[in-house]
């Protein structure tokens, strides 16, 4: 499965590496476009010192760990969401009739590389925020398993947003809504938003378990909502049952697929 | 939902400093429920015109033989388009902010026209902009890294992303006299009563104007500079 991804991913790559000049280009501007997110922080910073109750360096490591598992993600799984487009033209038979799994032929098409350069640029914040919170390392071990943690949640969101194409079949802002939207929740301390809110992205769509439950005892503080001290472990569970949930999805969506035939 | 993520944000930061920038935090929530109503009307996250492909298409040539020139004949067709976006795409946001927040409606009816006023300004400083980035075209041959560069630039200097109050010292000040200060920021000012109104629409018209005569100039040019492609 793995040798199969990696062989469909270096054959977009070559295929990308056509046009040199617009690659490289494209890899700048992906790294401008996502450092207007930190931009925004650093701006909010400059007029305050804590927002929710956490200071900057703090909303920069759950930025960066939130970004670093979703900007994985948006380069190895979102041609997903390219589903719809392949529903509506027909041209999703071919992947069906093809001898390989068609979520991994789907997570690979059109692949292109330039989409790294901003998970190096997150990445480049996390390490920021880990060196200068200066962490206890007792408490470090943390860090990996909720980067995995999250890029689990992030692939099962952008499975269920591409299962949820066959039933929608032309809406992919509705469901890009929901995963960048995700993405955008993520990045601020959830103490900014409204219980119910919260409530939600904890128990129903666990998106607390990105980077804020496993944040919250990385960076040894307790939950302004005042959730259970156990919770900060559940993340990889609650990434395991969400898996299992878009693996059910996608498989009742390729079965309900019908063809345009054209 | 972006919108109303970006809310919160705002209301945190109202919450730590209470009155920054002159703003409560009901202005800060309506702030971010106007610029909302924003992005369809004006294109923000960029498109809208057709220019990018017909150029590359090479349709362009019969767009510059026609008797009317290109630049109005688009303009015509990017304020009828934002108009009705206005309607459909930028009430609904206003509606549901005021619903889950609650934001201000200005009562004095003197505060609407100047709001309105200053909208259509901002749209024609948008499409002059917008026109500008598509001509670029011409010379490019590829829009796409144009069109970041302005989605960048337009999003994050004309306040969409914060007000650009907050934007700190020196960039603060170069941040408001710059042209994408006048599609969304000095609009909403207008709305939420914090800008002088004859001054705010004269700076507003002044890019309007620069921009539009500068598209003009590139216009000529590109009736030197097109290259058709296909046959």
């Amino acid at each position: 499965m793995v040798r199969t991804y990696a062989l469909l991913m270096w054959t977009w790559t070559r295929a990308a590496a056509a046009y040199p000049a617009s690659f490289a280009l494209m890899t700048v501007l992906g790294v401008f476009v996502a450092a207007m997110d930190v931009g925004v922080i650093l701006i909010i910073f400059a007029n305050t010192t804590t927002l929710g109750g956490f200071s900057r360096d703090e909303v920069l490591f759950l930025y960066g760990t939130s970004a670093v598992a979703f900007t994985i993600c948006d380069t190895f799984v979102s041609n997903i969401d390219r589903v719809s487009e392949h529903i509506k033209a027909g041209t999703l038979d071919t992947f069906l009739i093809r001898p390989v799994s068609a979520w991994i032929q789907l997570a690979t098409d059109r692949f292109v590389a330039n989409r790294l350069g901003r998970v190096l640029q997150a990445g480049a914040v996390l390490g920021y925020a880990v060196v200068a919170l200066s962490l206890d390392w007792g408490r470090a071990w943390m860090i990996p398993v909720m980067v995995i943690t999250g890029i689990v949640i992030f692939a099962a969101l952008w499975t269920i947003a591409g299962a949820a194409q066959f039933v929608l079949t032309d809406a992919p802002e509705v469901v890009n809504t929901f995963t960048y939207g995700s993405s955008t929740l993520t990045q601020y301390p959830l103490s900014i938003y409204a219980r119910d809110l919260v409530s939600g992205v904890t128990y129903v769509l666990p998106l607390a378990f990105v980077n804020w439950q496993p944040g919250l005892y990385v960076l040894g503080r307790d939950d302004p909502f005042g959730t259970p001290g156990f919770m900060r472990f559940l993340g990889p569970a609650a990434a395991l049952v969400l898996a299992l949930v878009a693996a059910l999805a996608w498989r009742q969506g390729i079965r309900h697929y019908r063809s345009t035939g054209s | 939902m972006f919108g109303v993520l970006r809310a919160y944000t705002l209301i945190a930061l109202w919450q730590a400093r209470p009155g920054l920038a002159g703003y409560d935090v009901t202005d800060a929530v309506t702030f971010c429920f106007v610029t909302q109503a924003f992005i369809g009307p004006m294109q923000l996250f960029g498109g809208g015109l057709n220019i990018p492909e017909r150029i590359r298409s090479g349709d362009i040539a019969l767009d510059l033989v026609r008797p009317a020139s290109l630049q109005l004949w688009a303009l015509a067709e990017d304020t009828g388009r934002a108009a009705y976006l206005f309607l459909v795409r930028g009430i609904p946001p206003m509606l549901l902010g005021a619903a889950l927040f609650g934001i201000h409606f200005p009562a004095d009816p003197g505060r609407w026209l100047a709001f309105l006023a200053g909208f259509a300004i901002a749209v024609v400083v948008s499409f002059g902009w917008r026109y500008l980035v598509a001509l670029s075209v011409c010379w490019l041959l590829d829009d796409r890294g144009v069109a970041v560069l302005s989605l960048v630039l337009t999003t994050f200097f004309s306040g969409m992303m914060l007000p650009l109050h907050l934007f700190p010292g020196w960039l603060g000040d170069l941040v408001m006299v710059l042209p994408w200060a006048a599609m969304v920021q000095l609009p909403t000012d207008l709305y939420l009563g914090k800008a002088p109104v004859l001054d705010t629409l004269a700076f507003q018209a002044l890019w309007a104007v620069v921009l539009l005569g500068l598209g003009a100039l590139a216009t000529r040019a590109i009736r030197h500079k097109v290259v058709i492609q296909g046959g």
